[in-house]
C-alpha cells in the first residue's frame, strides 16, 4: 500500500507536469522535499534527546510503570500483545496525553520512545507488529481538545464565535477514534491469517 | 472548560520536568547520569528518520508542485458530490494526510474565501482540527526505528481519516444546518 501511494504520487505528479509543460518544477520539488525531510530529522535530535533523557529517568524511578499500571484496563483491551506493565504502554499513554493537550514538541519523542519500546517486543523485525498499527491509529486519530492553530485563523477572518468548532472537532474526532480501533480489530484479524 | 484546559497545557510539562527528576531522586536513582545515559540515543533516533522522511518527503513534494492535485479534484468531484462532500473543501482532504502546512494553508484560504462562520469554513475547521497528517506521522514513527514493512497500518489510517471527514460533514451540518 505505501509503495503504491509513493510510486503514483511521483508518477502522476511528473506526468501531470509534463503535460502542463512545466516539467522544470519536479527536480525543485525533489529537492525541496528532500531538504525539508533533512531538516526536520536534524531539528528532532534536540527534542529526542531530551526527551529521553526525562523518560530514561522516569523509567528508572518506576513513574513509566505506575502510569502503565494506572491505564491497565484499556491498554490490555487495545495492546493484548504487549505484556502488562511493559514500558511502552507508559510511553504510549505519555504520548496520547500530549496530543490531546496540544503538545506537539513533546508528543513526537513520546511516541517515537513507544516505537522504540514496541520494536523490542517486536524482536528487532523490519515487520510493523500489530501493537505498533494499533499505535499509530490511536495516534492519528486522536486529537488536540484544542486546536489552537484553527482558531486564531478563525479569528484573524472575523468568526464571531472562533471556538465554535470545538465540540464538533471532539465529536468527530471521538467517532474516528472508535472506527479506528474497530477497523484495526478486523484488520489484525485478516492480516494474521496471512501470517507475517 | 475551555481555560482549564488551556491551563492545564501551560503547567503540564513543566510539571512533568519537576516531578520527573525530584521522583528519581527520592527513589535513589543518580538522576544527571541517568538523563545522559537516555539521551545518548537521540541523535542516531533521529538521523535513522532522514531516508524514510526524504522518501515521503520527496513523493509529496512532486505530487504538490506539478499540479496534480487540481486534475485529482476534477476527476474526483462529481463523485464526491453526489455523495455529498462539497467539492471546494477536497483539496483539504486529499492535503490533510500528506502535509500538515499544506492542509492548513488550503483551509485558511476557504475560511477566508467563504467567511469563518460559514458552512464551509466551519467544516473545514472541523475537518483541520480532527484529523493527522498520517503520512508524516507513519513515516516518522516507522522510521526511526526501521521498520519498512508497514502491513495493514496504512489502509487503517486512511480509513479513519476518511471516516473523520464523513462524521465532520454529518455533525457540522446537523449543528449548524445545511446552508450555515
Amino acid at each position: 500500500m505505501v509503495n503504491f501511494v509513493w510510486l503514483v504520487m511521483i508518477v502522476f505528479g511528473i506526468l501531470v507536469a509534463g503535460a502542463k509543460g512545466n516539467v522544470d518544477v519536479v527536480t525543485k520539488a525533489a529537492l525541496d522535499g528532500a531538504n525539508d525531510a533533512v531538516k526536520i530529522s536534524i531539528s528532532l535530535i534536540a527534542i529526542i534527546s531530551f526527551w529521553l533523557g526525562i523518560m530514561k529517568l522516569a523509567e528508572e524511578a518506576g513513574l513509566v510503570r505506575a502510569l502503565a499500571w494506572l491505564v491497565r484496563p484499556a491498554m490490555r483491551f487495545l495492546f493484548p500483545s504487549v505484556p502488562k506493565d511493559h514500558p511502552a504502554m507508559g510511553s504510549i499513554v505519555m504520548n496520547l496525553s500530549a496530543n490531546i493537550l496540544g503538545l506537539g514538541n513533546a508528543a513526537t519523542p513520546m511516541g517515537l520512545i513507544a516505537m522504540r519500546e514496541l520494536q523490542k517486543l517486536n524482536r528487532g523485525r523490519d515487520s510493523a507488529s500489530d501493537a505498533m498499527c494499533t499505535f499509530l491509529a490511536l495516534n492519528t486519530s486522536c486529537v488536540t481538545l484544542i486546536p489552537t492553530t484553527i482558531i486564531g485563523i478563525r479569528l484573524l477572518y472575523g468568526s464571531t464565535d472562533p471556538t465554535s468548532i470545538v465540540g464538533p472537532t471532539i465529536m468527530a474526532t471521538a467517532f474516528s477514534m472508535a472506527v479506528a480501533i474497530i477497523v484495526d480489530r478486523i484488520l489484525r484479524l485478516i492480516y494474521s491469517e496471512k501470517g507475517r | 472548560m475551555f481555560e482549564v484546559i488551556a491551563e492545564l497545557s501551560r503547567w503540564a510539562i513543566p510539571l512533568v520536568l519537576l516531578m520527573v527528576p525530584l521522583v528519581a531522586m527520592l527513589r535513589g536513582v543518580k538522576v544527571y547520569e541517568t538523563f545522559v545515559d537516555g539521551a545518548e540515543a537521540g541523535f542516531s533516533t533521529a538521523v535513522k528518520t532522514i531516508p524514510y522522511l526524504v522518501a515521503m518527503l520527496v513523493a509529496i513534494s512532486i505530487f504538490r508542485a506539478s499540479g496534480a492535485m487540481e486534475v485529482l479534484v476534477a476527476v474526483l468531484s462529481p463523485v464526491l458530490n453526489f455523495i455529498g462532500l462539497p467539492a471546494e473543501v477536497l483539496p483539504h482532504a486529499i492535503m490533510r494526510p500528506l502535509s500538515g502546512g499544506a492542509a492548513l494553508g488550503i483551509a485558511s484560504d476557504i475560511i477566508k474565501t467563504y467567511g469563518p462562520d460559514s458552512f464551509l469554513g466551519r467544516l473545514v475547521s472541523t475537518m483541520q482540527g480532527s484529523c493527522d497528517t498520517t503520512f508524516y506521522v507513519l513515516t516518522l514513527y516507522f522510521g526511526s526505528i526501521g521498520i519498512k514493512k508497514y502491513r495493514y497500518s496504512v489502509i487503517l489510517g486512511l480509513t479513519a481519516d476518511l471516516s473523520t471527514l464523513a462524521a465532520s460533514i454529518f455533525i457540522v451540518r446537523v449543528i449548524f444546518g445545511m446552508g450555515g
